[in-house]
């Protein structure tokens, strides 16, 4: 008698995709606000985007109730944070937090494939991507989700930045502009829409630099 | 024991009344044995997860004269998907203790972490620094304790302490061993080709540095799970330092360094006004 299995799963695939790239002085964080279940389009207008701290942001593809908890759980440990503190946390103490937060649940994980960009306490852009279970990297670009496979060659062939191991060292930041780093972003999106069918409806666009944070939309193909 | 029927296909009866088991397998056609399971197609595919490459990476380490000497590549990867071509595989636990990251990426980060932590309390606690033996034993300790719950971590841990320099193999079935070289990883047999060919005990520190970065590169050059940027650390009697960090592309260039031929340069000259 074949093994019984479960009929029910505790998971989903929400879909979408998330991009970040950091520049010198800023740091690009770029989702679609598709949000998916099977074939069916469960919104239009979901954000994947979330603001953890004053200079850090997570965009995450996957499960998205997962996603909800995990922002959650970072949003509390970060008001904990600030009361003992008396202080913001820095994009990589957060980026810690995240890794070690994902490992509490090794046995049982979040589906949750993250991307978190902001600036670093010296100012410059940092990305850092993780796995659903919480190994992660300080990276100058990063893509995740349903079309990461789509997305992420293009953006090694534009911003290919020499590797952080390399001896001797060089530095990881893209070379490009924020406008010029926007512009790409949109090209990416729209090229990933064409062929992911998860991905679209419209470009959630943050930018994050000394100033402050800026918000921006595009609309991208709805079918 | 169920036969697929080729019987159509060739006969070949010559051992025709000898009755012996030898001359049944040639006697009656040819046929693939199909395992007695209800579940034929989940068979297969438990079968192809038993034999498939684990722990897509190389990673070595060797003692010599001067100490001990640690390789990695950098790629991982998510099926057939590079999911990293940067991924920091030698991981600084303390200042002279270095330990190397083969399996589960999450698995190896998070628990090389709280194994620096442990060796920085036995610091405070005992005021002296901790020896290789109690490090490994305590990460060890650890991993058999999740035996059997899925953690993947195939990892070397590499120090000089008071008895001299110091390395043992370290995974998730709970095994520990002591030894002077090891190669972890699915490009691990490429490396211990060159590196065992090429070892001696008496090396210089630059020397034993180029065993292990082609060790390294071979092994990139052979398995699709290795590849990106061969870093080699050095732990000597005042800590480690890292020696070199080259992408095995560029790598490729300098060991077979491309000379124009002379058929080329006339086809240049040729088409020039």
């Amino acid at each position: 008698m074949t093994k019984q299995r479960a009929n029910w799963s505790p998971y989903d695939n929400n879909g979408g995709s998330c991009v970040a790239i950091a520049g010198a002085d800023y740091c690009v964080i770029a989702a679609d606000t598709r949000m998916s279940t099977g074939y069916n389009i469960l919104s239009r207008e979901y954000s994947k985007i979330t603001k953890l701290a004053d200079k850090c942001l997570m965009a995450s593809s996957g499960f998205q109730a997962d996603v909800k908890a995990l922002q959650k759980h970072l949003a509390a440990r970060h008001l904990i944070y600030q009361h003992q503190h008396n202080k913001q946390m820095s994009c990589p103490a957060m980026g810690q937090l995240l890794s070690n937060t994902l490992y509490y649940k090794r046995f049982f994980p979040y589906y949750s494939f993250n991307v978190l960009g902001g600036l670093d306490s010296e100012g410059k852009g940092c990305v850092y991507t993780y796995d659903a279970v919480g190994s992660y990297e300080r990276v100058g670009y990063s893509s995740q989700g349903s079309g990461s496979t789509l997305i992420m060659p293009f953006l090694d062939n534009q911003l290919k930045s020499p590797s952080p191991l390399l001896l001797p060292a060089q530095d990881a930041v893209t070379p490009l502009s924020e406008t010029e780093a926007v512009d790409l972003v949109k090209t990416v999106f729209a090229s990933a829409t064409e062929r992911d069918i998860y991905t679209g409806d419209k470009l959630e666009i943050v930018v994050v630099n000394a100033e402050g944070i800026r918000r921006e939309y595009m609309d991208l193909r709805k079918d | 024991m169920m036969k697929l029927d080729f019987g159509g296909l060739e006969s070949a009866s010559q051992f025709h009344g000898v009755d012996s088991e030898l001359v049944d397998g040639l006697s009656s056609a040819p046929s693939f044995e199909i395992p007695n399971t209800t579940n034929f197609d989940g068979f297969q595919k438990e079968a192809i997860q038993m034999v498939k490459p684990a722990k897509g990476t190389t990673t070595l380490a060797f003692i010599f004269k001067e100490g001990v000497m640690v390789a990695a590549d950098s790629r991982a990867s998510m099926g057939g998907y590079i999911s990293s071509q940067s991924v920091k595989k030698i991981i600084e636990i303390n200042p002279y203790m270095l330990g190397t990251m083969a399996g589960g990426a999450a698995d190896c980060q998070f628990w090389h972490r709280n194994l620096g932590i442990k060796c920085r309390l036995h610091e405070l606690a005992n005021k002296r620094r901790i020896s290789v033996t109690g490090a490994s034993k305590l990460l060890a300790n650890i991993l058999y304790s999740y035996r059997g719950m899925g953690l993947s971590v195939g990892t070397m841990i590499a120090g000089w302490d008071e008895t001299g320099p110091g390395l043992y193999y370290v995974d998730s079935e709970g095994g520990r061993l002591k030894g002077n070289r090891f190669s972890v990883g699915s490009g691990s047999p490429y490396a211990y080709g060159v590196l065992d060919s090429g070892y001696r005990y008496d090396m210089s520190v630059e020397e034993a540095a180029e065993l292990a970065r082609r060790a390294i590169y071979h092994a990139t050059f052979r398995d699709g799970a290795s590849g990106g940027v061969a870093s080699v650390y050095h732990v000597g009697p005042n800590g480690w330092k890292k020696l070199s960090g080259d992408d095995v592309g560029e790598l490729y260039y300098k060991y077979n360094p491309v000379t124009p031929s002379t058929v080329e340069q006339e086809m240049a000259e040729a088409a020039g006004p």
